[in-house]
Formats: C-alpha cells, sequence, structure tokens
C-alpha cells in the first residue's frame, strides 16, 4: 500500500529580513495509510514546520511532498486550498473555532465548501457532534463551552468532510489532564474505527504514547522514530 | 446564500460598530435621496411650465425693468396671442413682516394669458373698472379675513408716492384661485398698474417684464428671437424666453440646486467611503486569525475576498435602501408643501448603484489586505 505521506529531502528556509533560518534540514519521512504518529521535539526543532508542509500549509523550499497521492509543494494557492478541503482535517491547540457562531455552525464551516444540500449538511454536522459527544450543546456559542469541549467542537469540524488524514497541532496543550485524556482517546478511536491517517505535534509524552509511532525532532533533523508497543 | 452565515457572523462580530457605520450610510444616502427627490421635483414643475408663454425682461437685468412703451411694440409680432405685464410693488400690510406677493398687473389681459386662474367674469370687469381695485387669492383673503369691499392701506418698501406717503389704498374687488400655476411661487395679489404708475415718485412708465402668450409653442424660441430683435441696439434691450427657462433663471439666482445638491451628495460619500472603508480595514485586522482559519480549512483567496465584499455590500446596501426609503417617506409627506417632490425609479437605481460601488471601493482594501494573510503567520500569533 502506498504511504499517505511521502517527504524526501525536504528542506524548510525562512527568511526574516535579511536573516536565512533553515529549520529543516533535508528531512525524509514516510507515514503509513491509517498511522497515528506523534511529532515530539525541544522547542525550535521543526515539528509545527513539518506539520505545516504536511498538511499543504506552507510549501518546502526543496524537497518533495506527496499527501494522499498529490504533489503538494507544486499546486497553485487556490489548487492547494480546493486540496486541503478534500484530504485534511485541522485540529489546534487554541481550537480557532469562529467566536460568533454556534458549535453546530462552527462545524458546519468546512461542509459550506461542498456541494451537498443544508438538510445533507445539517445531518452530517448532527453525526458529527454526536460522535464527538457534544450533541446536546449544539446551538452553544464557543464562549458558552469549556475547552475541552471547544476541542471537541473542532475535532467534530474536522471530522465532518470525512478527511482522511488529520493534522493536529499540540490537541492538548490547553487543556486539563482529564479533558486532554478525552480528547486522546477520542483521536484514538477515530485513528482505529474510521482508519484516519493522525499526525499530531505534541510536547507532551503521555499524549504522544497515544500515538502507534513516535517521531522526535531535533534541530530540523529526523532523530529517532519509533512505533509503539501494541 | 450558503456563506451568508459567514457574512452574518463577521458583521455582527462588533455590533455596536456595524450598527453605527450603517447609520452613517443610512444618513448619507437619506440626504442623497432628499436632494436628489428636490432636484426631481423641481425639474418637474419646471417640466409642467408652460412652453407658449415668454418672458420678457430688460437683458442688463430683470430688475432694471422695460419701458411700457414696448407693449403695443410686442403685440404687433406675428403669432403673439396676447400680453401682459407684471411690476413687482414690494408690498406689506401693517408690519414689514407680513410681506404680500403684490404685483400690478393689466387687468385687461392678466386673465387672458393666465386663463386657468379662477376668478368670476364679473370680479374681472370690477378690477378693469376700479383704479384702485385689487384681487387677492383665496388664501392670502383668509390669512388677513379680507372679503370683497373692504378697502386695504397697502404699503410698500419700493414705490413712494409723489406725496411722500408709501402707502397704497386698495379695495378688493375679487377673490381668485390661482393653485393651477405652482401655489407659492405664482403672484396672489394683483393691483391696477395704472394706479401705482400714476402714483408712484419715480420708475414711471415701465414695467418689470412682459408675458407673451403665443399661439404655437414650438416657434418659442424663434418668437423670442424676433421680440429681442425688435429692441436690440436700443436703451432698453430685451431677453426673452419661455417660462420654463424663465423660472429655471430665477432659481439659478438663489444657486445652482442641482450643483449644490451634487456637492452635498458627493461630499457626503466621499467621506463615507473613508468611513466604511475604515471600519472594514478595521474590522478584516481584528479578524486576521479568524481568516487564516477559514484558508486553513480550504477557503480560497477568491472566496474570502467575497466574503468581505458581501459584508461591505450588505452594510452599504442594506443600509443605503433603508436611507432612500426614509427620503422617499419624508419627501412624500412633504408633498403637500412642495407639489410633486420624490425621488424617482431612476434615482432610487442610482442611489443603490451608489450603495454598491461604495462597498466594492471600500472593501477592496481589507479584502485584498485578507489576500496578503499568510496561514502560517497568522495561526502563530494566536
Amino acid at each position: 500500500m502506498s504511504p499517505a505521506i511521502r517527504l524526501n529531502g525536504i528542506v524548510k528556509t525562512y527568511i526574516r529580513g535579511r536573516q536565512k533560518m533553515e529549520v529543516l534540514h533535508g528531512l525524509s519521512l514516510e507515514i503509513g495509510q491509517g498511522e497515528f504518529v506523534s511529532i515530539m521535539g525541544p522547542s525550535g526543532s521543526g515539528k509545527t514546520s513539518l506539520l505545516n508542509l504536511i498538511a499543504g500549509l506552507d510549501s518546502p523550499t526543496s524537497g518533495e511532498i506527496v499527501v494522499a497521492g498529490e504533489r503538494i509543494g507544486k499546486l497553485s494557492s487556490a489548487r492547494r486550498s480546493a486540496w486541503r478541503a478534500r484530504n485534511i482535517g485541522f485540529v489546534f491547540q487554541f481550537y480557532n473555532l469562529l467566536p460568533v457562531l454556534t458549535a453546530s455552525r462552527n462545524v458546519e464551516v468546512p461542509l459550506l465548501l461542498t456541494r451537498l444540500t443544508a438538510a445533507q449538511r445539517r445531518e452530517r454536522v448532527a453525526a458529527a457532534l454526536q460522535l464527538v459527544g457534544l450533541a446536546d450543546r449544539s446551538e452553544h456559542k464557543p464562549g458558552e463551552l469549556s475547552g475541552g469541549q471547544q476541542q471537541r467542537v473542532a475535532i467534530a469540524r474536522a471530522l465532518v468532510a470525512d478527511p482522511a488524514i488529520f493534522v493536529c497541532d499540540e490537541p492538548t496543550g490547553d487543556l486539563d489532564r482529564e479533558s486532554a485524556e478525552g480528547i486522546l482517546q477520542l483521536l484514538q478511536m477515530l485513528n482505529r474505527d474510521q482508519g484516519k491517517t493522525i499526525i499530531m505535534v505534541t510536547h507532551d509524552p503521555l499524549a504522544a504514547n497515544h500515538a502507534t509511532r513516535q517521531i522526535y525532532l531535533d534541530k530540523g533533523l529526523l532523530v529517532v522514530t519509533a512505533a509503539r508497543a501494541a | 446564500m450558503k456563506y451568508l452565515i459567514l457574512v452574518w457572523a463577521g458583521l455582527w462580530r462588533k455590533k455596536t460598530r456595524t450598527v453605527l457605520t450603517m447609520l452613517s450610510v443610512v444618513v448619507a444616502f437619506l440626504l442623497f435621496g432628499l436632494l436628489q427627490g428636490i432636484n426631481q421635483g423641481m425639474n418637474h414643475v419646471f417640466q409642467s411650465l408652460n412652453v407658449d408663454r415668454l418672458y420678457v425682461q430688460s437683458r442688463i437685468s430683470m430688475s432694471d425693468g422695460l419701458p411700457i412703451s414696448y407693449l403695443e411694440r410686442i403685440k404687433s409680432v406675428p403669432g403673439v396671442r396676447a400680453v401682459t405685464h407684471w411690476s413687482y410693488f414690494g408690498g406689506f400690510y401693517q408690519d414689514a413682516q407680513n410681506s404680500l406677493p403684490v404685483f400690478a398687473i393689466d387687468a385687461s389681459t392678466q386673465f387672458a394669458v393666465y386663463p386657468k386662474i379662477k376668478i368670476p367674469d364679473d370680479q374681472i370687469t370690477e378690477m378693469q373698472r376700479t383704479r384702485t381695485g385689487a384681487v387677492v387669492s383665496a388664501g392670502i383673503a383668509a390669512q388677513y379675513g379680507w372679503k370683497i369691499g373692504d378697502r386695504i392701506p397697502l404699503q410698500t418698501s419700493i414705490w413712494t408716492k409723489k406725496d411722500g406717503s408709501d402707502t397704497y389704498a386698495v379695495d378688493v374687488v375679487g377673490i381668485m384661485d390661482v393653485s393651477a400655476y405652482n401655489a407659492g411661487s405664482f403672484p396672489a395679489f394683483y393691483i391696477n398698474y395704472d394706479y401705482l404708475d400714476q402714483a408712484r415718485a419715480f420708475g414711471n412708465g415701465s414695467v418689470l417684464y412682459y408675458i407673451v402668450s403665443i399661439e404655437d409653442p414650438r416657434r418659442g424660441p424663434e418668437m423670442a428671437a424676433a421680440i429681442d430683435s425688435l429692441f436690440a441696439n436700443s436703451g432698453d434691450e430685451t431677453t426673452t424666453q419661455t417660462e420654463q427657462v424663465f423660472a429655471q433663471s430665477q432659481i439659478k439666482q438663489v444657486g445652482d440646486i442641482n450643483l449644490i445638491a451634487n456637492s452635498i451628495v458627493g461630499a457626503a460619500l466621499f467621506t463615507l467611503l473613508f468611513l466604511t472603508g475604515n471600519t472594514m480595514m478595521q474590522s478584516v485586522r481584528e479578524r486576521i486569525p479568524e481568516l487564516a482559519v477559514l484558508k486553513t480549512l480550504g477557503f480560497s483567496d477568491r472566496k474570502v475576498v467575497t466574503l468581505i465584499l458581501l459584508e461591505a455590500v450588505f452594510v452599504c446596501v442594506v443600509a443605503g435602501a433603508t436611507g432612500l426609503g426614509l427620503a422617499r417617506m419624508a419627501l412624500g409627506s412633504m408633498g403637500s408643501l412642495f407639489g410633486a417632490l420624490s425621488p424617482s425609479a431612476l434615482v432610487l437605481a442610482a442611489g443603490l448603484g451608489i450603495a454598491v460601488l461604495l462597498a466594492v471601493l471600500s472593501g477592496l482594501p481589507p479584502a485584498w489586505r485578507s489576500t496578503r494573510i499568510n496561514i502560517v503567520d497568522a495561526l502563530a500569533v494566536r
């Protein structure tokens, strides 16, 4: 089976004013379909840069990235947007929900980019909220929900368009241990029961333990990659 | 339509700001509707004026007047049906504040040139027969409680009499209805020209202007030229215009209403452009992380630009339409005072077009700004 994600010789350099800063130095990596991979490493090691490249939010300076069968480094901005909408579900550390919309409206946002009818969208939103255990909070706005609940809404938003790949940037970083555990179990369930490929950046070893494979980055280089014992 | 929830969410993120911006737009378009409506109303009045009447006045200035001897010569121009003349009296009753629209006229021709003035024939005859006779409109008669047979000491601020007095005693011999001739601006108090001319200490033998009724309205410009040519190179050259042009030139003595209206509206809309543009820019600046999230989820630059422009269109068009609607209502309620004042469908359509243009112009800079958002940087800020 072809890998879900393949990175080959990825170099990423940021230019800030006159300064050039290379954060990824020729990184190569493959992630199989249905894997749950955690990416760990110290601050500034290039974790989030790697995640952004996989998610098609950024382009590599050199090297090749193939995600869900597409060489995303070559896509135009508009085509990359459409590609992200089809293939990637995003979960952020600070949820990034739209504050003036209710939970159900927030979850519906990715579906606005599809050809689904309003009734079909409502159905999909209800199912997603049901899955994350927030069916009874659908009309609440983010400000009326706890951090854990907001992250569940964010996960519902990520999964509602049924993408194959989830990218999660510190999804438990802003949560207490109990809420974090709930979110991690939810991600595990999505990986296990729905076969979603999940790439999760985290600082938390306990969170990383929920993944099926752990990757360690340091100074822009892949230093260790280890499969978790079943 | 499905993006409406995002437009709506963007709009009401800061309710107070959106409401205040919309109120500004409402006021600007209310002003636009009112001024354009008044403009339209005036144009309507001008168009309703007769083109088979010509006004002959001094070429130098209307206040200079013309000799009464011109009357017969004007009458002699082929195609002239009747000629009458008016002289402004500058009258008031008891107190200078009670000014009256008094004109000295020729009763034998006045009602032939203005056949829609409603007055019994016997009263016209009485006016011709009584040197001190006066005919007043029903409105003025009611205002001062005058009736036929009353003697009124009419005072003037212009025509001092040969005996040094400023008072002309006149006898009310008729009550007329001049509403067919745009009541409000049409003279509504007549005295006999002969009475004024014989009594006044100066300006004798002159009239303010002549009004010429012609047989064929299509020959108006040609006849105006013929009349003016009669007096070319004389000491009192004339300018002859149709009633329409004459009324417009009268209004222009106050100012070019059209220019004034357009200048005010232009200034208001120009200011509005900056106001709404600034509001939209501020709104987008505050939402950069949210817009970055939308882009992350797959919204293209084009879709985000469309969302921002739709917000601007909503603010400008809904508020603009409200302002125009209020203007229509306001003008409707003033109609009884000024006549046919109402913004036409063309003005309303132009107003909405301006609202859309305003929306696009004020929405474009923030929309362009949204395309410059770097998702990675914007999300890192949050």
